[in-house]
């Protein structure tokens, strides 16, 4: 996992090793200092020496400088690592996601992806920055003042051993268990927001079911829970601060103690006793330190994990190895096509499929809700694989295809269609980016959006807002048609597209395929018998099985779905009126 | 759902000066239920604050008066050092204790304060009208909790205390630095001076990128919605390169401003630390020119100042390191009160409903469920009248606008007597879902009024009011749980039976058996593992157990196919027999059978009657009827 992370650090490699080696020579110059401050006072002051004074002031001055600039320095090439490192890890994450297949979509909710993406990238540059800043200072200042100190007195720096073995042993302690707190903690506050989420995005269940006091009541229990588990996890890391002082006095005192008979027998200066009593600051601030850096990396872990999930995950349909970059016609043929979502699902979700369609031809689908509709189509521009049996379009078994060669052959409207934020033209040109005003009007003139979008003020240049809220439900499923056209597909499927669609609009586009586009492959899922029964061949779904196929007037004599179906919609005065 | 109100994603508005009124306000309410824990905190940092500082001035006692001496001594004689000793080590451990002590209750109450905001926000939130969730994007709504209440966090637990007791130490030394020199405490001010002038450089440069960073932030988060939204159009599409493109560009802003910002708030830190030393170097100078050329000043007394200098720069830095938590807290605070100032909805309808029986012809109050309900009304003379509750509602000249200046509906006028079915249809914007937020007091009329069983639904309390509606909406809403508790939702004590029968009524009940887990199948709050059409049938069932006496059904029907949807509409039928309803249908298969059928457009009610009559008037709902029209 810290592999994966690791690797994203790429053209920052050179600032994640020059931010620590300022780092270090800030904290070199800054551990000088104290010794100036020495100087001044013994050499200069007690002496009565201005002129030391005012050297080694000197002296003490060009360090500050030279600690500044090395701070500067180390602070710029360690936030840029650390921001740099967040930058790539988002970069790497939304392209692997683009790479997705939509079996990998469909396990991650859009929400956890931009949880993962913001929050997630947020804690791991926080930690990392923290890792080359920190990191370094505390492992440092703790090499640098331990021999030091060892350096001035042998025998009295024992007592420093005694410390760090207590602190660091109790410092373990407090990060097993607070680690395990905290890690309740979160699982709590996932569910908190959960709630949150629910309630806000249902508050008009609530207020119509007068529901609000037992949500109230609900939401309290749970953030009476997590209090519970913060107050738990909390009152392991407050024992941090007591256990540190307690270390750092009994150091002093021990100190005290023994380097006083030292002093009296001549084997310690009072100088080089008040220099140890900095140096113990310095070594107890430092591990502190590094118990925090501990503490954060350990809780940044999760997060790398859930970034790691998305880099590590593969899409399942990847380019052939030798891909074929032409698709010849829009055939395609089915042949014992069986599917599911998941793996571990016993029933399939299509079954038996056998069904070949000639290019040029218009194929009708319909069926009931969950009869697979949208499923079977979804399987020709390989938006899934097929589990058993293959496909195959203009001859050539899908899998063979450059996968971007055959989605922009096969032309797909989503059911659940979306719009995005920017003009009209920018969304057509989703369809081709290179397309030309001349060619937008054309195609929209065929998916009869023509007239509409030339009706705003703006007209091709206005403004969808995100999601497409500012358009109706019929009018956004014609740009979307329009978009799709925009490809020049060989084969087009329209997934229960014209939906909102009035009746007489919907015609005329299918009057417009047919005509305009005589060689394009037209596949059309429909709840409304209206939009099909024209079609070259019908196909019944049920049950992810082919009930039948034939034509209107075929179904019609034979297929009880179809007649049932035809008949709720055609039973009363709809026809008649028509 | 009043469509287009959805506002831009919010940009945290950081570039204010410190609001002190939310601060006051922060402690106000920290303070309210703490008073005497924060005063025991206040002493207890106090006494820790003053421990540190004599351990600070220890060291130096300890050697000028106790070991110095020893070496002088021929015999040394430990006793005294023994005795200093064990005197500051019992300072010492006062001091843990202290310290100990204040971080305890400090973890309690910043914790305990921090739920209550949770908790306060949450009712709050309960209670506020639909307008609210309406104008407001949901996520800025959840932002408040996740993220502005934990930026309390470290304010509450961190920068306040440490505020406080740098202050102390900085009160305390620099009480002891003007009993040594005058001239020299004014040489340590002057650098302290100098020192605040950095550090409003640095908040200014860091806040600039700091504000740039989070605008950034909401920026890439709202690119990353849409296409994670869109991500499967972006696969069709092929347009996963552009997409990448995009977001690039947007990375690349935020990577700058977020590198920017860190920058300037990680210098901070050795710039003041040796803005502190140059401090020390000037004291050391003049300080040395005064005891040595001058004589005004004695060594011991310089040696000491020095040693105060020091610890004096260090509160300073450790109070600008908390600036950044500060205003990020202020930040989170204002957008914590500005939801907790949001209005209530109003409630103060004397109108209930009550549980009656009928008593040889009279209504009689009853404590006990009766399935017999009326309203309790209290007349003007004091006297309570019962309304037997039968779902007579009317609308009379209603005007409405969900903002004063954009009329939706205008005088409207319409009847539904107990029992009819009312259809409203019409293309998009045409206002039928606005009629639906009409009657249970979503929203509230401008003009005109609305009654139910004769009573102006105004003086209705809103909770009964409500109640007394069943209600199926076009998205369905379904909370994460058991199939079971989500049709239970509205009568939690129903029993298995009620809920079986109520989800055989709506058909619901076939797939239910087929789940694994039946009836007891958890379902996240996005209805997975359900497809739309059996989260339909869910909310169905769910108004079926609630068995209100007017139903209120908003394109309930609009995510089933025709084929299940003759199934579904069996239990509809079944469902709205006997209870007024209002409907408003996407396919107009499904309203034909109803009492009267309106035509909206543009607000105001164009055609009404009942099926064969408007067909054979030949005007907007044929063409309707007939797809000549487009019905949203």
């Amino acid at each position: 996992m810290i592999k994966t992370i690791a690797k994203e650090i790429k053209e920052y490699k050179i600032p994640s090793i020059i931010g620590p080696i300022f780092m270090a020579l800030e904290v070199v110059s800054e551990l000088m200092l104290p010794l100036f401050m020495g100087f001044i006072i013994d050499r200069g002051i007690n002496a009565k020496d201005i002129t030391l004074v005012y050297k080694y002031g000197g002296l003490m001055l060009l360090f500050a400088f030279l600690s500044l600039s090395f701070g500067y320095l180390s602070a710029h090439f360690g936030t840029l690592a650390a921001a740099g490192l967040a930058k790539n890890l988002r970069s790497s994450m939304f392209r692997n996601i683009q790479n997705f297949s939509f079996k990998n979509i469909d396990k991650f909710s859009s929400s956890s992806l931009i949880t993962r993406m913001m929050t997630d990238v947020t804690n791991t540059q926080n930690a990392y920055q923290m890792m080359l800043r920190m990191g370094v200072r505390a492992p440092m200042m703790l090499v640098i003042a331990t021999f030091m100190t060892f350096s001035i007195n042998k025998n009295l720096s024992v007592v420093y051993i005694y410390a760090i073995i207590f602190l660091g042993t109790a410092i373990i302690i407090m990060v097993y268990f607070s680690y395990k707190a905290f890690k309740q903690v979160f699982k709590k506050y996932d569910f908190l927001n959960s709630v949150v989420q629910e309630n806000v995005s249902n508050i008009r269940v609530v207020k119509a079911y007068v529901k609000e006091e037992e949500e109230i009541n609900k939401f309290k229990k749970i953030s009476l829970s997590l209090y519970n588990a913060i107050l738990k996890a909390e009152n392991i890391t407050v024992l941090n601060s007591p256990i540190m002082q307690l270390t750092v006095y009994m150091v002093i005192i021990a100190l005290s103690w023994l380097g006083a008979s030292m002093i009296v027998s001549n084997t310690l200066t009072t100088g080089e006793l008040m220099s140890m009593f900095t140096y113990t600051m310095n070594i107890l601030v430092s591990l502190q330190m590094l118990s925090m850096i501990f503490i954060m990396l350990i809780m940044s872990l999760a997060s790398m994990e859930r970034i790691s999930e998305i880099l590590n995950e593969d899409s399942d349909i990847t380019n052939p190895v030798n891909p074929i970059y032409e698709v010849k016609d829009g055939s395609i043929s089915f042949k014992d096509v069986y599917f599911k979502y998941y793996e571990d699902s016993i029933e399939y979700v299509l079954s038996d499929i056998n069904l070949d369609i000639k290019s040029g031809e218009t194929i009708g689908i319909i069926g009931g809700t969950g009869s697979s509709k949208s499923s079977l189509v979804q399987l020709i521009p390989r938006l899934y694989d097929v589990d058993q049996g293959s496909i195959k379009v203009g001859g050539i078994d899908v899998k063979d295809y450059d996968i971007k060669t055959l989605r922009d052959e096969v032309s797909m409207v989503l059911q659940k269609n979306i719009l995005f934020s920017g003009t009209i033209k920018e969304n057509l040109r989703w369809g081709d980016k290179n397309a030309s005003d001349e060619e937008l009007v054309k195609m929209a003139k065929l998916a009869q959006a023509h007239e509409f979008i030339t009706s705003f003020p703006d007209g091709y240049d206005t403004y969808i807002e995100q999601g497409g809220t500012n358009v109706s439900g019929g009018q956004k499923q014609r740009l979307t048609i329009a978009r799709a056209l925009l490809k020049k597909p060989k084969i087009l499927i329209l997934d229960d597209s014209t939906s909102a669609v009035d009746t007489r609009t919907d015609a005329f586009i299918r009057k417009a395929f047919r005509e305009e586009l005589p060689n394009t492959t037209k596949l059309i899922i429909s709840q409304r018998i209206i939009s099909i029964m024209d079609a070259d061949r019908i196909v019944v779904l049920d049950d992810g099985r082919i009930n039948g196929i034939g034509t209107h007037k075929q179904l019609l004599k034979t297929n009880n779905i179809y007649k049932e179906v035809y008949e709720t919609q055609h039973k009363e005065g709809g026809e008649d009126n028509e | 759902m009043s469509r287009g109100m959805h506002g831009r994603r919010g940009v945290v508005n950081v570039d204010r000066k410190l609001d002190k009124d939310v601060l006051k306000r922060l402690l106000k309410f920290t303070l309210k239920n703490n008073k005497i824990q924060l005063f025991i905190v206040i002493i207890a940092i106090s006494i820790s604050s003053v421990v540190s500082v004599i351990s600070s001035l220890f060291m130096k006692t300890l050697i000028d008066d106790y070991i110095t001496p020893l070496t002088l001594q021929s015999n040394p004689n430990y006793a005294p050092l023994k005795q200093a000793l064990s005197i500051m080590f019992m300072i010492y451990i006062f001091g843990i204790f202290f310290n100990f002590l204040y971080q305890k209750i400090l973890i309690k109450v910043s914790n305990g304060t921090l739920r209550k905001i949770r908790d306060d926000s949450f009712e709050h939130m309960q209670t506020l009208p639909i307008k609210y969730f309406d104008t407001n994007p949901h996520g800025e709504i959840m932002s408040v909790y996740t993220n502005d209440i934990d930026t309390l966090r470290q304010l509450l637990s961190q920068s306040i205390p440490s505020l406080f007791s740098s202050i102390i130490t900085l009160t305390s030394i620099f009480i002891s630095m003007v009993t040594l020199s005058i001239p020299l405490t004014l040489v340590s001010l002057f650098m302290v001076g100098i020192m605040n002038l950095a550090l409003q450089w640095i908040m200014k440069k860091s806040k600039k990128y700091y504000i740039a960073q989070q605008s950034n932030l909401g920026k890439e988060n709202g690119y990353i919605e849409e296409m994670m939204e869109g991500v499967k159009v972006v696969k069709v599409f092929n347009y996963e390169e552009e997409a990448i493109n995009n977001f690039e560009k947007l990375n690349d802003n935020l990577f700058h401003s977020s590198f920017n910002a860190n920058k300037y708030s990680t210098i901070l830190m050795p710039i003041m630390g040796n803005l502190g030393n140059i401090s020390y170097v000037l004291s050391a100078a003049i300080g040395g020119y005064l005891a040595i050329k001058l004589n005004s000043l004695t060594i011991g007394t310089l040696a000491s100042f020095l040693t105060l200098n020091k610890s004096f720069t260090m509160p300073i830095s450790q109070i600008s390191q908390q600036f950044n938590s500060v205003i990020m807290a202020m930040a989170g605070a204002e957008r914590i009160f500005k939801l907790l100032d949001e209005e209530s909805e109003i409630n103060d309808g004397k109108v209930v409903l009550v549980n009656v029986k009928d008593v040889n012809g009279q209504l009689v109050e009853c404590e006990q469920c009766t399935n017999v309900w009326a309203w309790k009304h209290p007349d003007h003379d004091g006297k309570e009248r019962l309304v037997l509750l039968k779902g007579d509602v009317r609308f009379h000249d209603v005007t409405f606008g969900y903002v004063p200046e954009k009329v939706v509906l205008k005088n409207i006028n319409l009847y539904a007597e107990p029992g009819q079915k009312l259809a409203f249809v019409g293309a998009t914007g045409a206002g039928k879902t606005t009629i639906t937020n009409l009657i249970n007091r979503f929203y509230d009329i401008q003009e005109g009024s609305i009654t139910y069983d004769g009573i102006d639904v105004k003086l209705i309390n809103k909770n009964d009011l409500r109640r007394s509606l069943g209600i199926v909406l076009q998205d369905t809403n379904l909370f994460s749980g058991t199939i079971k508790e989500n049709i239970m939702y509205a009568k939690h004590d129903a029993s298995d039976d009620e809920v079986l029968n109520a989800a055989k009524l709506a058909n619901a009940h076939g797939f239910i058996m087929q789940l694994e887990h039946g009836y007891d199948t958890i379902i996240s709050s996005d209805g997975s593992p359900l497809s739309q059409g059996q989260k339909q049938l869910l909310s169905i069932a769910r108004a079926a157990l609630a068995n209100s006496p007017v139903l209120i059904l908003d394109e309930a029907t609009s995510s089933i196919d025709s084929r299940t949807e003759k199934i579904v509409q069996e239990g509809m039928d079944k469902l709205m027999s006997g209870r007024t309803t209002f409907v408003i249908a996407h396919r107009l298969s499904t309203i034909k059978n109803s009492n009267v059928i309106m035509v909206l457009d543009n607000g105001e009610i164009i055609e009404r009657g009942d099926h064969q009559s408007l067909l054979k008037e030949k005007g907007t709902y044929y063409k309707l009827y007939t797809g000549l029209l487009e019905n949203d």
